[in-house]
């Protein structure tokens, strides 16, 4: 087992292989594969990214439980992760839930009109507040830690009024999922109900992510720098 | 007299922590640890005089697991407990006098290092038992969008009863939100389009 500790000269390649995980952040930020020998901060530099950003976010995707200390935040660009959070939102809603919600789709056709129009309505219902969350944090909560970032004045809000609203849209999706591994009619299409909860867990795992990076990273920043002001 | 206790576990950590939550306590006494079974007689497993065996399942392949009991069956009548690392199928749970996970506190090793000794066997809870009748009736109430006061109203229990009942019909379908719960019955035959609506 290798024991090269990760820095930005780790070839890209190297760390992209470490776990899968760390492809999802490499799309998301902009960066082009190919990337033959180059190393983490090569290939950021080039792609106009913060490398310890980059960096800091592929080690939260690969690693389980790994939280920056203060020392490597401060070399991480937390505009960049404001950023990061955004494109990331915007991979949910514009790619894996319209790849979600044409495998429910294709698993529900052959099933009872009555047993389609009840997924598909609690699939709509959990799409709707999915995209009402992303916009609660992109309209209110990413402008302000934005806002706190840059130092700029105008506060109608505090971080710590961010309510804890990641739980319910955690709960719905569980039940997609016991709902489909569980008690899916045996006529569905079974290829579509595998298809369906590989996104759901690749969605789910993702998420899980997503909020570290919220609640556990940034959060905890923007409460330091308002209570220093 | 303290209980003996014979430790097959190829991990050094496992080891090391089995032995540290029997050592604090008096009533068990360690009396051999193995990495496996390959190349220890009959004989010698014999005279461990071991009164609990706690076996790795994973030192055996899949195929030989089922048997792991009978297997040390032939050379001791201690009784035997598994420890899991992963997922283990029935027909290897089946046969152990207990199981014990990796997350287990020492109080939980404890306990079921004693109720194994009893001759007692800690069934593991099934996870898919039927909802009772009463449950169902609940679980329609709240698909059709009831509350908590109204359902309590309509069987004449307490609201706690009723709490206490939603918490067993998530727990038994695995289904937390009141829309899934909506869906779950309707696939269930146990509510038809028009009550929902």
């Amino acid at each position: 087992m290798r024991t090269i500790p990760l820095s930005t000269a780790t070839k890209m390649a190297d760390l992209v292989s470490l776990d899968f995980s760390v492809l999802g952040v490499v799309n998301r930020m902009g960066l082009n594969f190919g990337f033959g020998e180059a190393t983490v901060e090569e290939v950021c530099r080039e792609a106009g990214i913060n490398p310890e950003t980059f960096l800091l976010i592929a080690k939260v995707y690969a690693f389980e439980g790994y939280l920056p200390t203060s020392e490597t935040l401060q070399r991480a660009n937390l505009h960049d992760i404001v950023k990061y959070l955004k494109m990331s939102h915007r991979y949910y809603t514009e790619v894996i839930v319209p790849e979600l919600a044409s495998a429910l789709e294709s698993m529900i056709i052959p099933c009872e009109p009555r047993q389609q129009k009840v997924i598909w309505t609690f699939f709509q219902d959990y799409k709707e507040e999915l995209s009402k969350h992303f916009a609660y944090e992109e309209n209110t909560v990413l402008p302000y830690v934005e806002a706190v970032l840059s130092h700029q004045g105008g506060r109608q809000f505090t971080i710590g009024e961010y309510e804890e609203n990641h739980s319910n849209v955690q709960e719905k999706l569980d039940d997609l999922k016991s709902l489909i591994i569980k008690y899916m009619p045996h006529q569905c299409n079974q290829q579509e109900a595998y298809k369906a909860l590989f996104y759901l867990y690749t969605l789910e795992d993702d998420l899980r992510k997503h909020t570290i990076i919220e609640d556990q990273i940034l959060v905890p920043v923007v409460g330091r720098m308002e209570s220093h002001e | 007299m303290s209980n003996r206790i014979l430790i097959i576990e190829p991990s050094a950590i496992i080891t090391k922590g089995l032995e540290q939550v029997f050592s604090d306590l008096g009533e068990f006494e360690v009396c051999g640890i193995l990495q496996d079974l390959s190349g220890i007689g009959e004989s010698q497993l014999r005279s461990m005089g071991a009164d609990v065996i706690l076996v790795d399942v994973g030192i055996f392949d899949y195929a030989s697991r089922p048997g792991i009991k009978a297997h040390l069956a032939d050379f001791s009548e201690a009784a035997v407990i598994g420890i899991l690392q992963q997922m283990t199928d029935e027909d290897t749970l089946r046969q152990f006098d207990g199981t014990i996970g990796l997350m287990d506190s020492p109080t939980t090793i404890i306990r079921k290092v004693r109720s194994a000794l009893e001759g007692r066997t800690d069934t593991p809870r099934e996870e898919t038992e039927e909802l009772s009748a009463r449950e169902k009736e609940i679980l329609i109430c709240v698909a059709k969008g009831m509350l908590n006061k109204e359902i309590a109203d309509l069987y004449n229990i307490s609201i706690y009863t009723v709490i206490t009942h939603r918490k067993n019909i998530t727990r038994k379908t695995g289904i937390k939100t009141v829309a899934g719960l909506t869906v779950y019955a309707l696939l269930n035959n146990l509510i038809d389009m028009n009550t929902v609506e």
